[in-house]
């Protein structure tokens, strides 16, 4: 298990480092002069220089990225330009309704894919599937902010059931502030995992463990509950850690549509203030999180799965 | 009692039903899915016939009016027609969720294909490229990009081919690893052809069929992804006419102009599913062919592919 972890990390290594290059190169790589175009058209060569000399870009590039890397060990990703303020302090702030947004999102899609994936796997080919499968695509192809504004519509405006917009305060409060958009987000995850779910209870229940099971006479509840269900959350969990990224994506968007202040308003707020300091840290901390959850999803995959560790 | 040959006879017809059956909906779903996909396309190609409105003409008298004979859909805040500019609007999601699907599709599959059959190193660089890539949240990299070149189409079109290549390279790089060991990818070695007509008139043609497959759930997330950027004002400028960008002109408008917001996102939808529905019937049918065998009943399980 340890040499599995290991290997496992050095191969995260050239990852993690082509990160921070692409989050470095990318935002250097703007054409003209982005300080310029940061302080707007008539600053004076003077602010301009004080400025570039406190963000230290009049410096040579590799030298600038050293410091940019080792600053991230130690929690520093530099100074947001707008703000007057570290990154990393903003980034706090705005990380904890990012994360339950997410979470809670997950815990909604679950819920939704976990009996109409089963059910559509037990009536395969029936009414009740192809039903389950129509439902699937069209929660697929919504965009969330358009399910987002629907719901607002119809359950905010109209019935006043759920806040319009915000986060709140108090676990309760941002539950209720956050049960519209982590629903927006949730329907379109749970799409994917009723699919894969399906598809790998239908290969399960053909399985020949799954017939003896059943021939020793032991109640349906129990051979999809104990015995199939069990082998499919490995591919389950398996497809939520790689949708994360999608998910972090619709994240991004519905923020905006419940103005939450999270991680993702905080880009997308970023963008149009040209704040090219704060868009370099969010692009590198959003990838640094898709890698560790997925490094965690194969450590979990490892201890379900003793197979997984010998390759 | 029924004699063992009855039972296996049996079981084989209700096999054989089954088989027909669901080939039957794959079928339907491919011809209902392109069905519609034709007519959107017919439709942005003849939009101009098709418009009963000018897309941009504005009548703020005529504002705010909700679905009628003269305005199927409606009007929006500055009095132009929904519907006409629905219309023109698959024109614009259309081309640049064909372009940004379609193009990185091309050199993804030769970048895939050339790191799983040469290996090495140069499987090493581009794999590990693909892993980068991918690391990042698909949205986010695709922003950061807009940052960098400014928002609009072309930004878009910059940020998405920089993008969206790697899941075709990767995708296409696994197959690849399967393919190299086939019979007739030897032989074409052992007849010593060139490595550059191996891969691309031997393994490529064998390559595309799961890469189009893939194609029409990217084609759907491509074309969420230009709304999501218009609504986020980082995509298609106004007044050009795009779906997400309409969902977005009407959300200051929810309680009193519903379908402002409502019908172009239907719209979506619609051309979604009908992307899915391809995208499902392909697999179906370019999938290993069905194989039916009496012995036993879950080969059909089996033997069919499922495409999440």
């Amino acid at each position: 298990m340890l040499r599995f972890l290991g290997l496992r990390l050095i191969h995260t290594v050239p990852v993690i480092i082509g990160i921070t290059l692409a989050a470095f190169v990318l935002i250097h790589a703007v054409p003209g002069d982005p300080i310029r175009i940061m302080l707007g058209g008539k600053a004076s060569q003077e602010h301009i220089d004080e400025v570039e000399h406190q963000l230290g870009i009049d410096r040579p590039l590799p030298e600038q990225y050293v410091d940019f890397v080792t600053g991230i060990p130690q929690g520093d990703l530099g100074q947001s330009i707008i703000l007057r303020r570290p990154v990393s302090s903003v980034v706090g702030e705005r990380l904890g309704p990012t994360v339950f947004l997410l979470a809670y999102a997950t815990l909604i899609a679950i819920v939704i894919a976990l009996p109409l994936g089963i059910l559509s796997a037990l009536r395969r080919n029936r009414i009740t599937d192809h039903l389950i499968r129509l439902l699937t695509l069209v929660a697929f192809a919504m965009p969330a902010f358009w399910l987002g504004l629907i719901l607002i519509r119809n359950l905010s405006l109209k019935l006043g059931a759920f806040p319009v917009a915000g986060y709140g305060s108090g676990f309760i409060d941002i539950v209720h502030h956050l049960t519209l958009p982590a629903l927006t987000i949730g329907l379109f995850l749970a799409a994917m995992l009723v699919r894969s779910l399906r598809s790998s209870l239908v290969e399960v229940f053909s399985a020949e463990y799954i017939e003896a099971a059943r021939a020793r006479g032991l109640s349906e509840a129990r051979v999809v509950g104990k015995h199939a269900l069990r082998n499919s959350l490995i591919s389950t969990i398996t497809v939520l850690a790689v949708n994360l990224g999608w998910l972090i994506s619709s994240a991004v968007v519905i923020e905006k549509v419940f103005d939450i202040p999270g991680l993702g308003q905080l880009l997308v707020e970023s963008i149009y203030t040209r704040d090219f300091p704060t868009i370099q840290a969010l692009t590198l901390v959003f990838g640094l999180l898709v890698i560790a959850i997925n490094l965690l999803s194969d450590l979990a995959y490892a201890l379900v799965d003793p197979r997984v560790r010998l390759t | 009692m029924a004699t063992r040959q009855e039972v296996i006879l049996a079981s084989a017809g209700r096999l054989r039903r089954k088989a027909v059956s669901e080939r039957r909906w794959a079928n339907a779903a491919l011809y209902v899915g392109a069905g519609i996909l034709g007519l959107v396309a017919l439709v942005a190609i003849f939009a101009p016939l098709i418009a009963p409105h000018s897309p941009n003409a504005q009548d703020l008298a005529g504002a705010f009016q909700s679905p009628s004979t003269d305005h199927i859909m409606g009007t929006d805040n500055l009095g132009r027609d929904i519907f006409s500019r629905v219309v023109y609007a698959a024109r614009v999601d259309l081309q640049i969720g064909f372009i940004t699907t379609y193009v990185p599709l091309v050199y993804g599959v030769i970048l895939g294909a050339i790191a799983g059959y040469f290996g090495g190193w140069v499987d090493a660089v581009i794999m590990r490229l693909v892993d980068v890539v991918i690391a990042f949240p698909f949205l986010v990299l695709v922003i950061a990009i807009l940052a960098v070149v400014g928002p609009g189409v072309k930004g878009i079109y910059i940020a998405v081919l920089a993008v969206a290549w790697a899941m075709y390279a990767r995708l296409t790089r696994a197959e690849m690893l399967v393919l190299r060991e086939q019979q007739f990818m030897l032989a074409g070695e052992a007849l010593g052809f060139s490595r550059r007509r191996i891969i691309f008139r031997h393994a490529i043609p064998n390559l595309l069929r799961p890469n189009l497959v893939f194609s029409m759930a990217d084609f759907v997330l491509n074309i969420l992804l230009v709304a999501s950027l218009s609504f986020l004002g980082l995509g298609v400028r106004p007044p050009t006419p795009e779906w997400g960008a309409m969902v977005a002109e009407g959300q200051n408008f929810l309680l009193n102009a519903w379908w402002i917001t409502t019908l172009p996102g239907i719209v979506i939808v619609v051309v979604g599913i009908a992307l899915s529905l391809v995208g499902d019937g392909l697999a179906d049918r370019l999938g290993e062919r069905f194989r039916l065998t009496v012995d036993s009943g879950s080969a059909p399980d089996t033997a069919k592919g499922e495409h999440a």
